[in-house]
């Protein structure tokens, strides 16, 4: 019996359905995989595309986390939570401990430890034996993540090539590497920022609070807020104030910018982000104006 | 349930579409173009490509900068590999694909031309059809997009000569017949100035057609096109075991996606290869029940019997099974620099499985410029061809034409590991007694 079906998926749905089906071909492809899970906003979503996908039932990797050392503490408490929630394995590996080994070699004492997580990315690969890593990654949000695969070949020494990419036909993902060599899956990489809101809050998703609007101490810096930490204090001759403000992503401390708003629900968050005229990592992210292709280097050498 | 809408009348959906075609002929900048015009690009990111562009020495904004954004690409001026971007109107979302131009790229042309449901294909009106053109406009047309636009573009540069814009369009719908394609529509237009993709052109007055955007907007969206059988291929198999859980003891998940068709509770199910029979008990999303999945849902289905199905088997409906073969007739399209040997054997993927294949006879190649077929004993990159394939199993498919996901096929070299061709199943061959 065939039908001619006139239904269609709603956009989120689609989006939802084809993010499932990449999960669980990286699962059913990949002897050993791991979800990278932070506690921002992208990773959520994934998380519970995940659960959406494996349900019931254990989840069929462990959740692995790079963690500068620089990260919110309510992020961090909410990352352990969830995990905890959802009885799956977290395994948390620091940029400290690649310090401590000798592998990570800070320029200045002050410098952003962000770049160098890809060290201790590829050196966590490399102890558990992870063929693929899932990554919230999306292509909306920066000129290089635009051209990369929804399964990106990395070498054996975590390089992304982006001159010479395997062909991605269709959905016939292709996650296939020899040991050593891994795949970084991107399911939500043709969602937008909108989408993920939008997801969030279809799915009543829980964030770290640090989304939302909430009073904190920053100086303007570069047209961006930076906020003062104990780890970012403002230097001398900076004024600093109490704004109201909030994230748009959450990241290193050192190098992630909150910006002005008043948006304290997830319905205000989606007006502002409807309307907003600048772009997520144009309007919060410190390190990206150094240069040109700065993520395009970074993920040459092995970065998410 | 939350899935399943009727298509509201003012709601056309998502539409992914890709600009293609030769060299240069415009493709990033109409990308550019378009979203500059919807006022879809964000101001820093305007700003970004305003800054690189002056450091370039330009005297104008390069919308092109939007897509290309790898180091090589700005360095040389190309494109190299496909940019995704999104924007949406009021009535639809739309997910865009700028692939290159380049001879040499053209995989990542057919990367990008796999998933698209519109192709923008460019011609530079001062050149005209171009073999890349014809290369792109086929493969297009080979993997089904079901809508191909002809963007005649620089006409700016033809000083918007009616007659300029008329000799290409015979010239491309005298190729196009040849190669049996139908449906194409024509729109003149100049990327740099904005000319006819959302403003029209003062000076293209002799246009009464759409703009290009009035035409996206108005596109049907794919898949309300034709019927389909219903068909599942497993990507995994759930059974999960938890010793607090006794209800999950028994749990078989069957996981994958609707790629075609519909399925509700009760219906009954064949599963291939072994051809075991049984009825849909529980359609599950995250372990959430619903009574039916249509086309492009991700689910789970439990089935009344306990069957040994795993990984790579295929659940369809009983009266409407797709043939099990082990010989195939396909279009290829060869991807990779080390050139297709028939003494070699490849891996190839048919929607979740893989299976040893030998290509038994290159029945032909096609010249893009002669427009004819050729004999050919190997196949070099770019080439496209019609050939037999024979498999070490069985595979379970059906013919492109019919359906996208079971119809088509990638070859992987197993020393690389690398995607080496794209094929689309011509016939199904006999067959052979198991
Ligand atoms: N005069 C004029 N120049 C144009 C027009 N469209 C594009 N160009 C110019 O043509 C050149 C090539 O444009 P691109 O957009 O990079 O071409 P492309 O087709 O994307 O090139 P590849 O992706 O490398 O194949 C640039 O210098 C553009 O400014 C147009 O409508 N009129
Ligand atoms: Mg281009």
């Amino acid at each position: 019996m065939s039908t001619l079906d006139t239904r269609t998926l709603s956009h989120l749905d689609w989006l939802e359905a084809d993010a499932i089906h990449i999960l669980r071909e990286v699962v059913g492809q990949c002897a050993n995989p791991a979800l990278l899970f932070s506690g921002g906003k992208d990773s959520v979503c994934l998380l519970r595309l995940a659960e959406k996908a494996f349900r019931p039932g254990a989840l069929p990797c462990p959740l692995l986390h790079i963690d500068t050392g620089h990260n919110y503490p309510e992020v961090i408490a909410f990352r352990d939570r969830r995990a905890a929630e959802l009885d799956a394995r977290l395994i948390v590996r620091s940029v400290e401990d690649s310090m401590a080994r000798g592998s990570v070699v800070l320029r200045h004492p002050n410098e952003s430890r962000n770049r160098h997580q890809s060290v201790t990315l590829l050196e966590a690969i490399a102890e558990f034996g992870f063929d693929a890593c899932i990554g919230g990654a999306r292509r909306d949000e920066e000129k290089a993540r635009a051209k990369e695969r929804i399964m990106s070949f990395r070498d054996a020494f975590g390089q992304w090539d982006p001159k010479n990419q395997r062909p991605e036909l269709w959905s016939l993902y292709n996650a296939r590497v020899h040991p050593g060599e891994n795949i970084r899956a991107f399911p939500i990489s043709d969602w937008t920022e909108l989408d993920v809101w939008h997801y969030i809050q279809r799915e009543g998703l829980e964030l770290p609070s640090i989304y939302f609007a909430h009073r904190r101490p920053v100086v303007h810096a570069n047209g961006l807020l930076r906020p003062v930490t104990p780890l970012t204090p403002a230097q001398p001759g900076e004024t600093v104030e109490e704004l109201r403000v909030r994230f748009r992503t959450v990241g290193d401390i050192t190098c992630t910018a909150p910006v002005a708003s008043e948006a304290d629900t997830l319905d205000a968050i989606l007006a502002e982000t409807a309307l907003t005229t600048l772009s997520e990592r144009g309007a919060t992210r410190l390190d990206d104006h150094a240069s040109e292709s700065s993520m395009e280097d970074r993920k040459k050498a092995g970065y998410f | 349930m939350s899935s399943l809408h009727e298509f509201p009348a003012t709601d056309h959906g998502l539409l992914r579409f890709l600009t293609c075609g030769s060299v240069d002929d415009g493709k990033s900048t109409l990308i550019g173009r378009l979203l500059y015009d919807t006022k879809t690009i964000l101001a820093d990111t305007l700003h970004a490509i305003a800054a690189t562009s002056q450091r370039r020495g330009l005297s104008e904004l390069d919308l092109s900068l939007l897509t290309d954004g790898l180091q090589a690409e700005r360095e040389q001026g190309i494109t190299i590999d496909v940019a995704y971007r999104y924007f949406s109107t009021g009535t639809r979302k739309y997910i865009i694909a700028d692939a290159p131009g380049h001879e040499q790229y053209t995989r990542n042309m057919v990367t990008a031309a796999s998933t698209a449901h519109l192709a923008i294909i460019l011609v530079d009106a001062r050149r005209g059809v171009q073999t890349q053109t014809r290369r792109h406009s086929y493969l297009a047309h080979l993997v089904g997009i079901p809508h191909l636009v002809v963007a005649i573009n620089k006409m700016d540069l033809v000083d918007y000569d009616q007659a300029v814009f008329e000799r290409i369009r015979g010239e491309y719908l005298d190729f196009a017949a040849r190669l049996g394609i139908k449906d194409v529509r024509f729109i003149p237009l100049s990327a740099l100035h904005g000319d006819n993709l959302v403003e029209r052109g003062e000076r293209l007055d002799w246009y009464t057609g759409p703009t290009l955007l009035e035409l996206l907007e108005t596109t049907p969206a794919a898949h309300t096109e034709r019927p389909e059988s219903f068909r599942f291929p497993v990507q995994y198999v759930r059974r999960p075991r938890d010793a607090a859980n006794p209800e999950l003891h028994d749990y078989r998940g069957y996981m994958g996606r609707v790629e075609s068709g519909e399925i509700a509770v009760g219906d009954p199910v064949l599963a291939l290869p072994s051809g075991r029979t049984s009825r849909v008990r529980d359609i599950q999303i995250g372990g959430v029940s619903q009574s039916s999945a249509m086309h492009e849902q991700s689910v789970s289905l439990l089935l009344e019997d306990a069957l040994d199905i795993s990984r790579g088997d295929l659940l369809v409906r009983p009266d409407e099974a797709p043939p099990t073969v082990r010989e195939l007739e396909a279009h290829v399209c060869w991807l990779a620099e080390t050139p297709l040997s028939p003494a070699c054997t490849y891996v190839l993927r048919h929607t979740t499985r893989e299976v040893r294949a030998r290509v038994r006879r290159i029945t032909h190649r096609l010249d893009l410029n002669r427009l004819e077929h050729e004999p050919a004993v190997q196949l070099d990159m770019n080439d496209i061809a019609r050939v037999s394939l024979t498999l070490a199993q069985p595979i379970f498919p059906d013919p492109y034409t019919l359906n996208r996901a079971t119809g088509a096929f990638i070859l992987i070299d197993e020393s690389t590991n690398d995607t080496v061709g794209a094929g689309m199943i011509i016939e199904p061959g006999a067959s052979p007694a198991p």
